[in-house]
């Protein structure tokens, strides 16, 4: 006879759920204490570290915005497609394709006028990023082909391919036999704004127009409604195929868009590291984020923080900055499971009387 | 033709890891349980194995090292899923993350490590009396190392376990239609825990065979995909144990292809054949979900929480 059993919620209140998901938050932190201190360093003064490597000073404060814009973006294209149950998994390659378009222009037009190139580049992202999206949810809308999966291979094939372009026709002659693709010329290059480059203007205005899309017009409330049932969708009368091919070339464009902001503003090149895993921890950010814009916007800044306090304490300690990683797995283990205790609660069973019946 | 032999031998050894994790999955989703972990779950079984090999020189102990490890990974995601009813895809993709951190973490000090020579020895090919003196099929199959053996093993053990027994019906049932299983009194918890652990800790074997016998010498990332090329594989092998061998010695081959037509007179970019087995598994998976039949589908429990109280 269980002494006690889980009963569902009859009505999630928000502030036990926000009390919970901070209560996971802190467990993960504590976890993933443990575990510094199994590194045999100390968790207290590791922590402070990594605030004051993410927003020690001015400088610091910088870099973590500069980590932040690209999982703010990329975090919202998730977001997208996952609402719809899609599983992308596919951002690192989109950035990456997106990525590719940009330079390929950048490299081609070198002189063009700064704003006309620019312009050019960011099209040409998210075509790339968004095209590349658009196979597997076209496998998905005709043939309910896996998406999960066929996203993930199609990563590691454009990883390949900026690799063959790297090592191969797109090597730069003047980088005397280093594989590396030619820097861009000036005008490929986002201009700053206040010390950041302007990509985090971008990522302001993607938060909004992602937010009004997906609350405020039909076809954001269409992917919703097949996120959460596609019978329901179909009795609806919406046209599925076509909600499909639509969200997905709008996930995979914003991942695109990231590509070229990073292959313009940060790396002013493309390379293999362009994406460097941030499809994969934009993953985590809009699932801790549930999945709502402007939630993403708060949990890739302190994501952001944590890379780059991750990226602080490998100097420091020489913690290696997987570190980050596992804290960011941690962290979504814990909120993953708080999930249970959001929808259910716990009833200690008094004595068998009312409900009698023996087990 | 010894070409073609050598080639065929040394598919079989680049489809070994693939193949102890195909195993590790199918039993997995045949208890109804999608996990995504695969790639996670290797690298932790890699660091595992590689770890306590380099450290006791003992085959042994390096093995049940690597299956703990998968397992402990498994572990965390049959908790949250079974348990806590945490969504499956997230979890395990969560898991992937938090296994390829945890061996870049405790592969730090192994770089440029190489497998101990006792450990080699242990893991190099012996020829089976008898079976690797028939023409083509013995130098393909039967003079290779003692893992190899041990996969096919697993895979013949593994789908007579899940078609001639009463726990592998039992087991079907689970993933099939839970509520069912469980109004037959089947121990719904007990078996999924059981299954997603020892799925764990097969595909800790797998990753344990690429530090440890395929490289053989500690690499980071040393999975470089292969974890979710077994996924895929587990949709090619229509969830069958016995599948799970063709498909994985054939991405095996599509593995190292690229490399063996190095020094021919074939000239493409290795480049372009590094893209073979992820461009083969989209193919595979498109062709396979265009002819759906019932027996092809799979298992109709999978992914989906199980709460009695809902039923």
């Amino acid at each position: 006879m269980a002494l006690f059993r889980f009963v569902k919620r009859s009505e999630v209140n928000g502030k036990t759920s926000t009390k919970i998901r901070v209560i996971a938050i802190l467990l993960a932190l504590i976890a993933s204490g443990i575990f510094i201190l199994l590194l045999k360093e100390n968790p207290i003064s590791v922590y402070g570290s990594m605030i004051k490597g993410s927003f020690g000073d001015p400088y610091k404060v910088k870099q973590t915005m500069i980590k932040a814009i690209p999982l703010v973006i990329t975090s919202l294209g998730i977001s997208i497609a996952f609402k719809m149950q899609f599983w992308n998994i596919g951002g690192e390659g989109q950035i990456i394709m997106g990525a590719f378009c940009a330079s390929g222009i950048a490299l081609k037009f070198p002189s063009m006028p700064k704003p006309l190139l620019l312009i050019l580049m960011v099209i040409g992202g998210i075509i790339g990023g968004g095209l590349w999206s658009l196979i597997p949810a076209f496998f998905k809308a005709k043939w309910k082909t896996n998406e999960t999966i066929v996203t993930l291979m199609m990563n590691y094939i454009a990883l390949k391919w900026v690799t063959y372009l790297q090592y191969g026709p797109w090597k730069d002659p003047k980088a005397m036999g280093f594989p590396k693709i030619a820097n861009f010329s000036d005008n490929a290059v986002l201009p700053k704004l206040f010390g950041i480059h302007i990509g985090w203007v971008i990522a302001l205005a993607m938060v909004v127009i992602v937010y009004i899309f997906m609350n405020k017009t039909k076809k954001g409330y269409e992917v919703s409604v097949l996120g959460e049932s596609e019978n329901t969708a179909r009795y609806a009368g919406i046209n599925i195929n076509k909600t499909i091919i639509i969200a997905l070339f709008i996930s995979g464009g914003l991942c695109g868009l990231t590509g070229m902001i990073q292959a313009s503003a940060v790396s002013n090149t493309l390379s293999t590291e362009i994406a460097g895993g941030v499809g994969y921890t934009a993953i985590i950010v809009s699932w801790l984020s549930f999945l709502s814009a402007p939630a993403i916007l708060l949990v890739s800044i302190l994501f952001a923080a944590l890379l780059q306090g991750g990226a602080f304490i490998q100097i420091v300690y020489g913690i290696p900055n997987a570190a980050a990683l596992i804290i960011q797995a941690m962290i979504l283990f814990f909120v993953l499971g708080s999930e249970f205790f959001v929808r259910y609660k716990l009833v200690i069973k008094k004595e068998l009387t009312v409900e009698g019946g023996q087990e | 033709m010894a070409l073609v032999i050598s080639f065929l031998a040394a598919a079989v050894v680049a489809g070994t890891p693939l193949l102890f994790a195909t195993l590790g999955e199918v039993i997995t989703e045949r208890a109804g349980n999608l996990n995504l972990g695969v790639e996670g779950m290797m690298l932790m079984g890699a660091v595992a194995g590689f770890t306590v090999g380099l450290t006791t020189k003992s085959v042994i102990l390096a093995l049940l090292a690597a299956m703990a490890a998968g397992a402990a990974g498994a572990l965390i995601f049959a908790f949250l899923t079974i348990t806590l009813r945490a969504n499956h895809v997230v979890s395990g993709l969560t898991l992937t993350i938090f296994g390829s951190g945890v061996s870049t973490m405790l592969g730090k000090g192994l770089v440029g490590k190489v497998t101990p020579d006792n450990v080699k020895a242990f893991f190099s090919p012996v020829a089976i009396p008898g079976l690797s003196k028939i023409p083509f099929v013995g130098p393909i199959f039967f003079k290779q190392d003692p893992f190899v053996y041990l996969g096919y093993v697993l895979a013949i053990l593994l789908g007579i376990y899940l078609y001639n027994t009463k726990a592998g019906l039992n087991l079907r049932a689970v993933g099939e239609n839970p509520a069912a299983a469980d109004a037959a009194s089947i121990n719904i918890t007990l078996y999924k825990y059981i299954h997603v652990l020892l799925g764990g800790a097969l595909c800790g074997l797998g990753g344990a065979y690429l530090s440890l016998v395929y490289v053989p010498a500690w690499q980071e990332n040393v999975t470089a995909g292969r974890g979710w090329i077994a996924i895929a594989l587990v949709i090619f092998s229509t969830w069958s144990p016995y599948k799970a061998i063709f498909g994985s010695y054939l991405f095996g081959g599509l593995d190292i292809i690229g490399f063996r037509l190095q020094g021919t007179n074939i000239h493409v970019s290795q480049y372009v054949f590094d893209m073979l087995p992820y461009l083969v598994t989209i193919i595979v998976l498109v062709v396979v979900s265009t002819r759906k039949n019932k027996k092809n589908a799979p298992p109709q429990g999978l992914g989906v929480p199980y709460f009695r109280e809902e039923r």
